[in-house]
């Protein structure tokens, strides 16, 4: 499915080593994903899997955790799937603060159909679609911060290690957690924009990414910020239904 | 426990909800829109009292969505609606036929298109149920006419979702839905309810496998390793493209359905005997027809009712197997004529078929059906 040199299957390996490290029993583990590249991780992995609608996964997700509060769900995403046709679904599952894991695989462009805008897109940039330069563009982890996340971690494929703690880190967050993954696009994304191939495109995220803890000091214009941007507990969505629902009787 | 306290004053909305917590329905998600809102309230207040679930999504699409994820949980579960926001759920429906996921659709009609007249009758939505979904794939929709039939074919609805794995509509209409009506709510024990069958344990499983009609579905969490996918799919859920195995799924989706009709078209019919006018009708308008018919037989004309409570699959055969023995068909609706077209299929030519159309947001009366009777028969 992914074509050679793709970001994607490392973003999928990262995600494996966190389910190894956390050490969770199989069987109460689901793996829902949308529609795109990204998405077909699904179809690729040992699990419970449910590949769903374009825009679609986390409100899938949210049917399935309320009926399945045991189950840790992972809901994997496209930039496009989880900010464009999903958006919506996107803030509401943060508002919420259900316990699903986002893990956004942010290649900064629509790979599947072949390489048109996204709202991560960074604005300038050439998409099929935006042949004159992108529109303005979404920062995931404000957009997660904003509508009430409650853990929100970037990195990016250069940074395997840190993706592996942060999906880990993610799942121990009693709520909704979302993990941008920036992965890259050779095909559809780095050719139109003259990026290189896949290992020019794995510098480029190594010299232009800086630790999000070292940005109070350091001047981190036009960089990537990776690490934990936001960790802050409160209460979790169907716990609390549950708890004010627990009473009533006919 | 007589049945005199089971008896009392109910909404059809009201009816619905009763029907579906019978059923065993457990989760329901929704977004407000009239005439349907009440079932969502409903479901809000009562779900929880059997230990059940509701959550008000943030917009249809995401009802949808939800709901087939509950589903897959091992949850029943439903959602109700009206015209906008049926067509917001269509692309998901769609998955849940294909993914093969039982749930249950409400959609109250409104008059439309667009928000049109959100407080008007209409039975605007028969083709859309039909065909509002992209690609071939069956359907089953049921149309109440009145509050216990509401009851009846809500639980009906449930059944077969379960049975056959497929999404299941229930389309009432803006009378029916707020009516009110003393009826007799029968004793869980009355009530026959299916629920899904599962896989056995520690055997293989295929949870689409091409010899079954329909296979077992295991409930996620229950420890079954398989992919749900709205992509054409082998046996093991898992995507492909072989145009053998494509034609295959696609066919046993169809069959599923054609080799289920007796238990699934329910029809009533009275004076059929005689008749050279048959009135043909479903919803909200069979009650007017009704009266209708007994006037014209009580003047002494031959005229028939007959009654659809199945819209989806459409009773084809039943129809076809009077028509020659009648002159004409009376097919009042208020549409412009969806079902008119059906009948006319089911006819061939046999008899003459004539519409009577309101789209006006109010109901067809039974004068008018008479008059209507007196001047085509
Ligand atoms: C409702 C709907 N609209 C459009 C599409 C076509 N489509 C498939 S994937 C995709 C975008 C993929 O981009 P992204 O979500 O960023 O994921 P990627 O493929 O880059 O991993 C689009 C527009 C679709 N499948 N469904």
């Amino acid at each position: 499915m992914w074509c050679s040199g793709c970001g994607n299957g490392l973003v999928t390996g990262s995600l494996l080593r966190a389910i190894e490290n956390l050490d969770i029993d199989t069987s109460k583990i689901a793996i829902v994903s949308g529609i795109g590249c990204s998405s077909r991780a699904a179809g690729y992995l040992n699990f419970q899997t449910l590949h769903t609608t374009h825009g679609r996964a986390l409100a899938f997700a949210t049917g399935l955790k309320m009926v399945r509060p045991e189950l840790t769900i992972f809901v994997i995403m496209g930039d496009g799937d989880a900010m464009a046709i999903g958006g919506n679904h996107f803030i509401h599952a943060s508002r919420r603060n259900i316990d699903l894991n986002a893990i956004i695989f942010n290649n900064n462009i629509y790979g599947m159909t072949g390489g048109q805008a996204s709202p991560l897109t960074p604005q300038g940039e050439k998409a099929t679609t935006a042949p004159y330069g992108a529109e303005r563009n979404f920062d995931i982890m404000k957009v997660a911060v904003a509508t009430g996340a409650t853990f929100a971690a970037r990195a990016t494929t250069y940074h395997l290690p840190l993706l592996d703690k942060l999906i880990e880190k993610g799942v121990k967050n009693k709520g909704f957690s979302v993990v941008e993954a920036l992965t890259y696009c050779p095909v559809g994304y780095g050719k139109l924009n003259k990026k290189g191939d896949a290992t020019a495109m794995l510098n480029w995220y190594k010299e232009n990414s800086i630790p999000v803890e070292k940005c109070t000091t350091v001047d981190h214009e036009g960089k990537i910020t990776v690490g934990i941007h936001h960790h802050q507990a409160a209460p979790e969505f169907v716990e609390e239904y549950t708890r004010r629902t627990q009473g009533v009787k006919r | 426990m007589g049945q005199i306290e089971k008896t009392r004053l109910f909404q059809g909305n009201e009816a619905c909800v009763a029907g579906a917590i019978a059923a065993g329905a457990n989760f329901y998600a929704g977004y407000p829109i009239t005439p349907s809102t009440e079932i969502a309230e409903l479901a809000a207040r009562k779900l929880p009292e059997t230990g059940g679930k509701f959550i008000q999504m943030e917009d249809e699409i995401g009802s949808m969505a939800a709901v087939i994820g509950a589903s897959i949980g091992g949850a029943k579960s439903f959602t109700a609606t009206s015209g906008p926001g049926f067509s917001l759920k269509q692309e998901n429906i769609g998955y849940a036929m294909m993914a093969e996921i039982p749930c249950v659709i409400v959609n109250v009609q409104r008059l439309g298109p667009s928000t049109g007249i959100a407080t008007a009758p209409a039975q605007g939505d028969i083709m859309q149920a039909r065909w509002g979904t992209h690609g071939d794939h069956p359907v089953i929709a049921f149309a109440p006419s009145s509050v216990r039939e509401t009851f009846d074919l809500t639980v009906k609805a449930f059944n077969l979702s379960e049975k056959l794995r497929q999404p299941v509509f229930i389309l009432l209409d803006e009378i029916v839905g707020h009516m009110r009506e003393n009826i007799h709510i029968p004793h869980q024990d009355e009530l026959e309810i299916i629920n899904r069958e599962k896989p056995l344990p520690d055997q293989p499983y295929k949870p689409y496998d091409e010899e079954k009609e329909v296979s077992p579905l295991a409930s996620f969490g229950e420890g079954f390793s398989y992919n749900i996918t709205g992509l054409v799919h082998d046996e093991y859920g898992f995507p492909t493209t072989d145009s053998e195995k494509t034609k295959k799924l696609l066919s046993r989706l169809q069959r599923k359905i054609d080799n289920h009709l007796e238990e699934i078209i329910l029809t009533e019919e009275f004076g059929m005997d005689d008749a050279s006018l048959v009135v043909v009708s479903y919803g909200c308008t069979a009650r007017s027809v009704r009266q209708a018919v007994k006037m014209a037989r009580k003047n002494g004309l031959p005229v028939g009712f007959f009654r659809t409570a199945t819209i989806w699959p459409f009773p084809y055969e039943k129809i076809s197997a009077f028509a020659d023995k009648t002159k004409t068909l009376l097919v009042p609706e208020m549409n412009m004529g969806q079902i008119f077209g059906e009948v006319e299929r089911a006819v061939h030519g046999q008899a003459r078929v004539v519409g009577l159309n309101r789209f006006d947001g109010e109901m067809i009366t039974p004068d008018e059906i008479l008059q209507k009777i007196l001047e085509v028969i």
